[in-house]
């Protein structure tokens, strides 16, 4: 009676992993990104932190139409407006797509289901990358269209005074606060910590930095090659010298690769609870 | 197939999670995993499924590492925790990144969710607003999405009704029936007492017992009644064995046949005499994990 029952058992079981032999390729990272993409939007948080993207750009770009003076309805002051929405919540989103597997512990599934987590990082990485890139379009898109009406409503001829390589380093400039976002979201895996620790970066050091630099003659030399927001700024004024690159790629390897490299490292030896 | 070898995770205070554990879980044969909390059990298998790293040992399933598996979801099924998901997704969104990382068919999502009795409405609720039943429930459907021929489900029962404990345990038992290899912890212990085929007792981050259920729950004793209870126990123990008492019944690790026949020596008329198996493999939990136990307080 045994042998009937096992059986047919036996034979399902083997078309069974047959079927799966074949499925079972390794998992492309063009998926890995699409799904990281897809947990970026399907939130409500997430959506509406996207979705603020164009909404607050929107807004940036009425408040300069309304309120500046004529004269003033030129593009780069747009894309100056739409510009400062931008840097807040690019790196945010930057944050939130690695600290939300480990703070709301959906990194449970994610890294079971893909049990290399430099891969996932990685998609991670690029999803981040994508959203960023889409984002400065959408400022480009909404910065041209506030020009034209800007010049409607004044009556004088728009303003183009934007260059091409203007606008890529301010798509540089953008693309780098929100990689510096996913640097701490992979560094501290917690949605406020990494947070915090952004506006500390970003808000609280800045002041202390030039404070340094005022008093201390040895730091005021020093402090292009280590201050990473001060050579990130630059990029946003239009031209950057052979020099200024130079500091922006060793106060960028300090501050941006070095904790990236420490955090993967911790990442991929880290448990996942 | 499953396969723990010499396991052991140690962590940097000096304390050992899981100590030298070593068990296979059988291909078509639910392996009930038990013990108390803090035992090992959680982390025994979220080293087998690559979460946590071991300290030394190896964990293999049908003799790959499970970080070499290309499309593990397809390989082996997994619920840890049913509560660690993103509490803002719907339950549907929650299948479908699943479906979608593994690369199945959309229809996948759907029939998951009819296998596990979540309606379109509950589906499309946020996971945040689920009872921990409803959770149970989802994690089941992403375990099994991928079609896996191995499931290691940690506490599946928990939050579940009487009515979804009945159905897990048609599923799995199913499951098991059609080939697969099931490994489930749990401290209830009923539950992996009538699930199980194998048992793995661990307790202390050791294991203390493991073999089929029928070879451990041999040794559990015999309940025996009489109507004067405590002459039938005075008569056992001039027998030379050993008796516990509960509620108006006489415990002992001899067989019924013994029992019985010390019962007609001494002239009483048994009104019940069994094999221990419902309280038999509880006394044997309590039993083997107590001195682990003991010694976990002590330190």
């Amino acid at each position: 009676m045994s042998t009937t029952v096992l059986d047919p058992a036996t034979t399902e079981v083997t078309a069974g992993r047959g079927r799966s032999r074949t499925a079972s390729a390794r998992i492309p990272l063009t998926r890995l990104v699409g799904v990281e993409l897809r947990k970026m939007f399907d939130t409500r948080s997430g959506f509406w932190l996207m979705a603020s993207i164009v909404i607050t750009s929107v807004l940036a770009t009425a408040a300069i139409i309304v309120f500046a003076a004529d004269d003033q309805q030129t593009y780069d002051n747009f894309a100056a407006a739409i510009g400062v929405p931008m840097t807040v919540i690019l790196p945010m989103i930057g944050i939130l797509s690695v600290t939300s597997e480990w703070s709301q512990r959906s990194g449970l599934t994610t890294f079971t289901l893909v049990p290399h987590r430099g891969r996932v990082l990685l998609s991670k990485f690029v999803a981040a990358l994508v959203v960023g890139i889409v984002a400065m379009v959408i400022a480009l898109v909404v910065g041209v269209l506030g020009t034209l009406v800007g010049s409607l409503v004044t009556g004088l001829d728009p303003v183009w005074n934007v260059s091409v390589s203007e606008f890529a380093l301010i798509v540089l400039g953008s693309v780098l606060g929100m990689l510096f976002g996913f640097m701490l979201g992979v560094l501290i895996r917690n949605s406020a910590g990494a947070i915090v620790a952004y506006f500390i970066y970003t808000l609280v050091l800045p002041p202390l930095l030039g404070l340094l630099a005022v008093n201390q003659k040895w730091f005021a030399d020093l402090q292009p090659w280590v201050d990473y927001n001060n050579a990130q700024t630059v990029l946003f004024n239009g031209s950057v010298t052979a020099e200024q690159w130079r500091q922006l790629a060793v106060s960028g390897t300090l501050w941006f690769l070095v904790p990236l490299a420490v955090g993967l490292i911790i990442v991929r030896r880290s448990e996942v609870k | 197939m499953i396969t723990v070898e010499n396991l052991t995770k140690t962590y940097g205070r000096g304390m050992t999670a899981v100590d030298d554990v070593s068990f296979t879980a059988a291909t078509g044969r639910v392996t009930g995993f038990l013990g108390p909390n803090g035992a090992g059990k959680s982390t025994t298998m979220r080293i087998v499924v690559g979460l946590t790293p071991a300290t030394s040992g190896s964990a293999t399933i049908d003799g790959r590492r499970f970080v070499d598996l290309p499309n593990p979801g397809t390989d082996v099924g997994v619920l840890l925790d049913a509560s660690a998901q993103h509490a803002g997704r719907t339950g549907r969104e929650i299948l479908t990144l699943v479906q979608r990382t593994m690369g199945l068919p959309k229809a996948r999502v759907t029939e998951m969710l009819e296998l596990v009795s979540l309606t379109d409405d509950e589906a499309d609720r946020r996971v945040r607003n689920y009872s921990l039943g409803m959770r149970q429930r989802l994690g089941i459907g992403a375990a099994l999405l991928g079609d896996p021929h191995v499931l290691i489900l940690d506490e599946p029962a928990n939050g579940l009704d009487p009515a979804g404990i009945r159905w897990m345990r048609d599923l799995l038992r199913g499951y098991a029936n059609r080939g697969g290899t099931v490994l489930l912890s749990s401290h209830l212990l009923h539950e992996i007492e009538v699930i199980a085929d194998d048992l793995v007792v661990i307790g202390n981050g050791r294991i203390v017992a493991q073999g089929t259920k029928a070879e451990l729950l041999a040794s559990a004793g015999t309940i025996a009644r009489a109507r004067d209870t405590a002459a039938l126990a005075a008569a056992l123990e001039r027998g030379g064995l050993t008796v516990t008492h509960a509620d108006g019944s006489v415990r002992t690790d001899a067989t019924p046949e013994q029992v019985g026949e010390v019962a007609l020596g001494a002239g009483l008329a048994l009104t019940e005499l069994r094999a221990a198996d419902g309280a038999g493999l509880e006394e044997m939990f309590l039993e083997l994990t107590a001195d682990t136990q003991r010694e976990g307080v002590a330190a």
